[in-house]
């Protein structure tokens, strides 16, 4: 058995709004080997980026975890204080963002803050905290550290700033790194950069990841395994060969069946999924699929299917499951 | 083959002024046909100069020198009140649905506002009888026309901003982005619909894209742009297939392929960042982050030639 | 001071508009009035207070003008909530008057100057270049001057009353407006729906009055319960100073002057015009407040 770095039981949170709670991640169970690069697939609104900041600890009202359990590396985190979650996060787990301005500080010198998160959590002196920081500059691939480290965000293009945030929130040598849609707001030659980056970092550190996104074309390029979410479930799980080899859910075969093949003859028409994401106030009774799916049956609209295991580590929250 | 020139820019170039008697150099003379009826993708990273390039084009910007025609007619010459017909002609889809919709104008006003303005309809009741029409065509129930953008989901309010787009029957539409801000299975409907339209509407779409596998799917033909100038215009298929301008065939390699059996394969990158638009390298643009790079390069600008079936504005195409 | 700048979506914008909840200024208000109930409060107390000061008559037994010279500085009874003053006139029936002049000198400038203010404003913050240059260069010449002293040279000129006081009110109070119409314009202009209008050839006036205006509306109602109270202090000084409103007419900023020579025998004459003051101040901001986080789009999400 693989030591694990994450392992997620359970977990359900969601808002409380006026109108009801909207359970936005529902009874997610998953696990981040060491080392490993684990992939959630989804669409917007589907849950993946709450998981993201229930790990993190970053709910806030009226966002809440309601239930199950998180462990990073043994440790418990639900039910932590706001005070012992901060020693946790940025040390042993750290965040990427898709949009790196917003979690920057204007006003301030990239490097200064990159040395800020370094000497709150590790007990090193200014001049040392100063040299690791040119150090783990030069790691993620930052020209010239030494001009980088007193230039302000704004001075920097969007592809260096994420590599900022990566240096940042590698510096103290998380066991676990979240990167919630890390290459959305790249471009295409720019993001080839990044998750090139963060695969050799994953690499050399034997350090975990979690990848976050709504591409395909990420998640196939990243990840050992994959999850793949809709409306608050994982719909399906497998490593990333089998999943994409045997998708099994047909949510998974319509979202591979719309990433448009670079090879493969043009269609005349995209297949698409119709209809639009469910309410998740409203859910369906049956599968929250169901109403979108084309191969659904009468018990899909009235009956909620659970995961099944359809092959050891290949579980899909379909009754046809194995035969799509 | 002979094809009918819809809208032409020759010599066309945008310049916005930049801090200290600077200027950004946005669009740099750039020669660009657009036929009757086809789909030209316009493709390139952010800061390329394709928005602007495509609102230029449409003079919804006016150009700092060059010319459009437009079926012959010169549209940079044009007073605001002779150009006003043409306005008609020519639409935008924007691309985040959530900021070009007007938050508080109901879906019937915001389809309604470009035959009001353009006094298509006689009557309150002909107008709304229009909008309904054009709602079915794009996909939204009528009894939706009352309500507001906020209600509705990504990818229905980029329905809306398409409906809105070809309420005056354009002849050509550009399409910014249309749908790189909604979700993979909403972008399948919206591009479906957008070829649906074209059919029916007898549309010219200029497709500005940053996604190539979009474009694939779109466009008959393709210009590669980079920093404000053309590198690679030609058929879609031919460019895919052989590409010879070297900052196009970057771009292709580094999309994500949807196969994790490629994933250990090492790709070459492109190294480096964009260049500002403010100082653009001289010579051709790209040589600061072209492997090929020769002394050519850095020192003259290379112009758009013909070669193997298409334009292509590198000294070294062909070669490498 | 762009309030309302639009922005891409948010996990909990996406989540409103999946679980359709609404932005509409309808909506935004009921959802302040369930959540803000200071704002409420307020919001009623307001219109109590302007229901009575055109009620006075039915509400009071007393006259306003002709005071009882045997009920001089009566300390607050029955007979006088508030007591009496030194011309033995009641207090409370002075105050409730008083309001008519205090409320409208709160409202009517801050209408005036909104409207000039937006006009410019909005003007600047479309056209740009050289209007937008003169406009703004104007309206710093009148921030840079003290306003309160603009006012007193202005009403020495022009001496007192009502309508003097409304017109000295309006020209200091329509600059900060344009200003912030301006910022709003000019935010909105950026904006992908404006483009889109211009893009279909609507005309510029069109533009302004269906995009622009309807979108600044929130930071105009907010600016507006701002402005009334400073607009009813401004008079309130005016009038303390002895160039605002004249005798025997009453205005709150007038009582409290006049009851200064008696405030240590017969307090009540200016502490209750001044707690008056206090109150329609303290009610207009909490109610800017609770309408600026009901339609600030950014803090309502948060």
């Amino acid at each position: 058995m693989d030591e694990l770095t994450l392992k997620i039981e359970h977990l359900c949170s969601g808002f409380f709004t006026e109108r009801g709670y909207v359970p936005a991640v529902d009874d997610v169970s998953l696990e981040i080997p060491k080392g490993k690069i684990v992939g959630i697939v989804g669409e917007s609104g589907c849950g993946k980026s709450m998981i993201a900041r229930s790990v993190m600890g970053l709910l806030k009202y009226p966002g809440r975890i309601t239930g199950g359990s998180i462990q990073l590396a043994g440790k418990e985190l639900v039910g932590l204080k706001d005070r012992q979650m901060q020693a946790i996060r940025g040390c042993d787990m750290a965040m990427i963002f898709q949009e790196p301005m917003t979690s920057l500080n204007p006003v301030q010198p990239v490097g200064k803050q990159m040395r800020e998160a370094l000497l709150l959590h590790k007990s090193v002196d200014k001049k040392a905290a100063r040299d690791e920081v040119l150090r783990m500059m030069e790691q993620v691939g930052i020209s010239e550290p030494e001009k980088r480290y007193v230039s302000y965000p704004h001075q920097l293009s969007g592809g260096l700033r994420q590599r900022i945030m990566i240096a940042m929130a590698m510096i103290c040598k998380p066991k676990l790194l979240i990167a919630d849609e890390p290459t959305t707001a790249l471009d295409v030659t720019i993001e080839a950069q990044i998750l090139q980056l963060i695969r050799n970092l994953s690499r050399q550190t034997g350090m975990s990841v979690l990848i976050i996104s709504h591409n395909l074309g990420v998640i196939a390029e990243m990840c050992d395994s994959v999850y793949v979410m809709y409306a608050g479930k994982i719909v399906e799980q497998a490593d990333a060969l089998t999943l994409f080899d045997q998708r099994s859910h047909p949510y998974t075969s319509g979202l591979m069946a719309s990433v448009i093949d670079l090879e493969a003859p043009v269609a005349e028409r995209l297949p698409a999924i119709g209809g639009v994401v469910p309410n998740l106030l409203h859910l369906p009774a049956g599968c929250a699929f169901a109403p979108r799916c084309s191969r659904a049956s009468e018990r899909c609209k009235t009956e909620r299917p659970e995961l099944r295991e359809l092959a050891p580590g290949h579980l899909c929250r379909c009754f046809e499951g194995g035969n799509a | 083959m002979e094809r009918e020139v819809l809208l032409q820019a020759t010599h066309l170039v945008k310049e916005f002024p930049a801090k200290g008697h600077k200027r950004v150099h946005a669009v740099s003379d750039i020669d660009l046909t657009v036929y009757a009826g086809e789909t030209l993708a316009l493709v390139g990273e952010s800061g390329c100069g394709k928005s602007t390039l495509g609102r230029t084009l449409i003079n919804l910007i006016p150009a700092t020198s060059g010319t459009v025609k437009f079926e012959g007619v010169e549209l940079t010459a044009l007073s605001r009140r002779a150009f006003e017909p043409y306005r008609r002609q020519m639409q935008l889809i924007f691309q985040d649905p959530y900021a070009s919709l007007d938050p508080r104008m109901t879906v019937r006003d915001i389809v309604a506002e470009p035959l009001e303005t353009h006094r298509i309809c006689q009557t309150r009741e002909e107008t709304t009888r229009r909008v309904v029409e054009l709602l079915e065509a794009v996909g939204i129930q009528k009894e939706f026309m009352g309500r507001y953008p906020h209600q509705f989901s990504g990818g229905q309010r980029q329905r809306i901003g398409v409906a809105r787009a070809v309420a005056l029957r354009p002849k050509l539409i550009v399409c910014d982005e249309p749908v790189s801000a909604l979700d993979v299975s909403v972008q399948s409907q919206i591009l479906n619909l957008l070829k649906d339209l074209q059919g029916e509407f007898n549309l010219t779409y200029l497709f500005i894209s940053h996604d190539l596998s979009v474009v694939r799917f779109m466009a008959d033909r393709v210009a590669v742009m980079f920093l404000g100038r053309l590198c690679e215009v030609g058929d879609t298929e031919l460019i895919y297939k052989r590409p010879l301008h070297p900052y196009t065939r970057f771009l292709l390699d580094a999309i994500p392929k949807a196969d994790p059996r490629l994933k250990d394969e090492e790709k070459q990158l492109l190294q480096g960042e964009i260049p500002s638009p403010i100082d653009p390298p001289a010579g051709c643009r790209f040589h600061t982050r072209c492997p090929y790079a020769t002394n050519w390069c850095r020192s003259e600008v290379p112009q758009l030639r013909e070669l193997d079936g298409r334009q292509v504005a590198c000294h070294m195409a062909g070669e490498i | 001071m762009a309030l309302f700048k639009s922005k891409k979506a948010s996990i909990s914008e996406e989540l409103a508009s999946q679980i359709g909840e609404s932005q509409t200024l309808g909506v935004q208000l009921r959802r302040m009035a369930r959540k803000n109930k200071m704002a409420v409060a307020s919001a009623v107390f307001l219109v109590l207070l302007v229901l009575a000061a055109i009620c006075a008559p039915i509400l009071t037994p007393y006259d306003a003008i002709t005071g009882d010279p045997m009920q001089r500085l009566q300390a607050p009874s029955a007979a006088h909530l508030l007591g009496t003053d030194e011309n033995g006139r009641d207090v409370l029936t002075r105050l409730l008057y008083g309001a008519r002049i205090s409320l409208a000198v709160g409202v009517i400038p801050t209408l005036v100057s909104m409207v000039i203010g937006v006009i410019l404003g909005v003007a600047a913050g479309y056209a740009g270049g050289w209007v937008d240059y003169v406009i703004m260069r104007l309206a710093d010449v009148m921030l840079a001057f003290p306003s309160l002293l603009l006012a007193m040279v202005i009403m020495y000129t022009l001496g007192g009353g009502v309508i003097n006081i409304f017109l000295a009110l309006s020209l200091i109070e329509w600059a900060s407006v344009a200003r912030v119409a301006r910022s709003e314009t000019i935010s909105l202009k950026e904006s992908e729906y404006i483009q889109a209008a211009q893009s279909i050839g609507v005309r510029p006036m069109r533009i302004i009055w269906r995009h622009i205006l309807p979108n600044c509306l929130p930071a105009l109602i907010v600016l507006f319960t701002l402005n009334v109270p400073s607009a009813i202090l401004s008079e309130s000084s005016l009038s303390f100073l002895g160039v605002g409103v004249q005798l025997p007419n009453s205005s709150w900023g007038l009582m409290v002057n006049l009851g200064r020579q008696f405030l240590y025998n017969a307090p009540w004459i200016s502490l209750a015009p001044s707690a008056a003051i206090m109150l329609v101040v303290l009610g207009c901001n909490f109610l800017g407040d609770g309408l600026r986080d009901a339609l600030d789009p950014h803090l309502n999400n948060d």
